[in-house]
């Protein structure tokens, strides 16, 4: 998969999520969202999880720094 | 919104749930405001947020309170400023098998030993129920508990002392004899909900380990749906009606193109079978005080010889409406309501035809659940709680047989030329006093569902009506009314607040099955006269409008209050000397 495709999916999925556009890039981060915290975390990963039919392991859970590295895992899983 | 139906999408709802909620929000129906107090085991959270979504789309907007992390035991024993400041309507306790973990037998363990940890959790639990009482006054719910995870004595487990699933399934009857003596306290049985959703799936190592939910997260909308069918079911919120098509919906087969003989119902075929089942629990329903009617695109003749049916569980008389015609579906559905005198919310359309579905959804806010074949009728209906039992009154059980004989007492009427010729044939006697204990879950129950014929809309949970009716600051009555028809049970309710010598009416309610039948003027009369034997020399009446009781708009003004004030919003003051009161009921024999 293209990562414009995974990014116009996660654009899709973030908007679901928080109820409004967002703009992503590989550094967006929970920082610039207002409303990213650590409970809409676990809804944006369950729907990540969904949308791609991928898994994250607990400790990518964890440790995911920022959009680039959760396309990074998408792109490699879904290959 | 058919999104929060079940069968679910778990995926979507906990993905949309903010979107929902803002178009939940937007759609402007009314909703009756609600505390809730969760107190969790484990996370939550998701728990809260779900449960809201089916809330609101079950009429009811509720505030939480959400206890911090797994402090639902010092919660309760202990409270808290924020907790006691937001009074609670309703308390609920979302503990599961992860929270008898420190209970739970060892191997090692002696008989004794295994005994003495059993007591220990029933106590933890009791300690905490009693104090929970003692401090809200107010229904508690409580999770009972779900099997555990694995088994590490293999079949064994369920049978040893030692044993998890033993010490589950005991402490599950355990919080089930609780319940079953105490009318204010209701299980949200998770046992049944995760076994429905499957164990395995259930107990998701991901979602404990990660976040502490005690159970996936595609479970939740499940477990919260369950748990909402509770509170809408306490705050009277039920469904009350079916209104059931016919063709392949209670029968296999088209009766008008393939004839009686030509239908599959009854244990010889494997349809027939499937169709005879759900015929048989459609008729329990009706045993719990479910509403029969039926709502079909037939010839009347044809229909009623379909129904006649030997083999069909489900016979003519089992039903109270029988709408057998050609006209949409959706005005049948509003007709029925009509006649049952019921509001149309109240319905529930089952129909194998997704376009009649459509039909009635479009015109009604009635539900019309999407059932799937005849296989999955059953248990669609029975998961969708449309009438959750939180109580089942001798009313409920009796209600068929009432609205029965209504409709001869209907019939009778139109024989008589004179409307009080026919009143004084019914030979009516009432029985109307201060509330009694055996009465007040009816009572509360009446407060719930009374829309209509209802001056305030004020709503009463059962505590609420004990405690007006043990506090002396209140005149409360009831009102039975039996005529020579049958007995249509408590379906009057008025409470009084006394001011010195005034008396400031908070509820007046009256069940629509007994319409002009001057029950309203036997209340009033015995009202008055209570007044008069305590001192209070005016009586107030206040009537606030909804979108459902411009039917007693003029009550008081009938009754002969006068009135004092009308705000913008049409909320009217009334007031009533009692001396010189005439007495108006005439018809009705009272005590």
């Amino acid at each position: 998969m293209k990562d414009t495709e995974i990014y116009e999916k996660l654009e899709e999925i973030f908007e679901d999520v928080f109820d409004e556009k967002i703009k992503l890039t590989a550094d967006t981060t929970a920082e610039d969202v207002e409303d990213w915290d650590s409970l809409t975390h676990i809804t944006l990963i369950s729907a990540v999880e969904d949308e791609f039919s991928v898994k994250f392991s607990m400790k990518e859970v964890s440790t995911m720094k920022n959009v680039g590295e959760m396309v990074d895992i998408i792109r490699e899983r879904s290959k | 919104m058919s999104v929060l139906s079940y069968p679910f999408n778990p995926s979507e709802i906990l993905r949309l749930k903010r979107k929902l909620k803002r178009e939940l929000l937007a759609d402007g129906s009314a909703r009756i405001k609600k505390n809730i107090a969760i107190l969790g085991g484990s996370t939550v959270n998701d728990v809260a947020d779900v449960l809201e979504l089916f809330l609101l789309k079950q009429g009811i907007e509720p505030t939480f309170y959400l206890s911090e992390y797994a402090q639902y035991w010092q919660d309760a024993m202990f409270g808290n400023e924020s907790l006691n400041l937001f009074k609670p309507d309703i308390v609920y306790v979302h503990t599961t098998v992860r929270n008898l973990e420190r209970f739970f037998p060892e191997i090692k363990d002696s008989k004794e030993d295994a005994e003495k940890r059993l007591d220990d959790a029933k106590d933890h639990f009791l300690s905490m129920w009693r104090k929970l009482e003692e401090t809200f006054h107010r229904p508690v719910i409580q999770n009972n508990f779900e099997l555990p995870a694995y088994r590490i004595l293999g079949n064994r487990d369920t049978v040893d002392y030692r044993g998890r699933t033993n010490f589950v399934n005991r402490m599950n009857s355990f919080v089930s004899e609780y319940a079953a003596k105490h009318e204010s306290f209701f299980v949200n049985d998770i046992n049944y909900v995760s076994a429905c959703f499957g164990l395995d799936k259930w107990h998701d190592v991901n979602s404990w380990c990660m976040y502490k939910y005690a159970c996936a997260l595609e479970a939740i909308p499940y477990l919260s749906f369950n748990l909402s069918n509770i509170v809408k079911s306490i705050f009277g919120k039920n469904k009350k009606a079916l209104a059931l098509d016919l063709d392949n919906t209670l029968w296999g087969g088209v009766v008008g193109d393939d004839g009686v003989e030509g239908l599959e119902i009854g244990s010889e075929t494997p349809t027939g079978q499937a169709f005879l089942e759900f015929q048989q629990y459609i008729k329990k329903n009706k045993e719990i005080g479910v509403m029969l009617t039926v709502c079909s695109k037939n010839d009347y003749n044809n229909a009623i010889d379909g129904l006649n049916h030997p083999d069909c569980a489900l016979k003519p008389e089992d039903f109270l409406v029988i709408k057998a015609n050609w006209e949409p579906k959706g005005r049948n559905v509003a007709r029925t309501a009509k006649e049952l005198n019921i509001m149309s919310d109240s319905i529930v359309f089952v129909d194998d035809n997704p376009v009649e579905r459509e039909n009635v959804r479009r015109s009604l806010p009635s539900a019309a659940p999407d059932i799937g074949t005849v296989g999955d009728y059953i248990r669609v209906l029975d998961r969708s709680g449309f009438f959750e039992v939180t109580t089942l009154s001798e009313d409920d059980l009796k209600r068929n047989e009432m609205y029965k004989a209504n409709a001869l007492r209907e019939q009778e009427m139109h024989s008589f030329e004179d409307y009080g010729e026919y009143l004084k044939s019914l030979d009516m006697t009432a029985e109307i006093a201060p509330f009694a204990p055996v009465y007040i879950q009816r009572i509360a129950q009446l407060t719930n569902k009374s829309n209509q014929f209802n001056v305030t809309t004020k709503r009463y949970t059962a505590e609420e009506i004990a405690a007006v009716s043990e506090s002396g600051e209140y005149i409360d009555l009831y009102g039975r009314l039996c005529d020579r028809f049958g007995d249509n049970g408590v379906v009057s309710v008025v409470i009084g607040k006394k001011e010195g010598k005034r008396l400031c009416i908070g509820l007046w309610i009256m069940s629509c099955r007994v319409l002009k039948r001057d029950m309203e003027y036997a209340m009033l009369d015995v009202l008055v006269d209570s007044c008069k034997k305590q001192g209070i020399e005016k009586i107030e009446g206040l009537y606030y409008p909804t979108a459902k009781n411009g039917m007693v708009k003029n009550l008081f003004g009938d009754f002969g209050f006068k009135k004092i004030s009308e705000d913008d919003a049409g909320n009217t003051v009334w007031e009533l000397d009692t001396a010189g009161y005439v007495n108006k009921n005439r018809y009705i024999k009272v005590n």
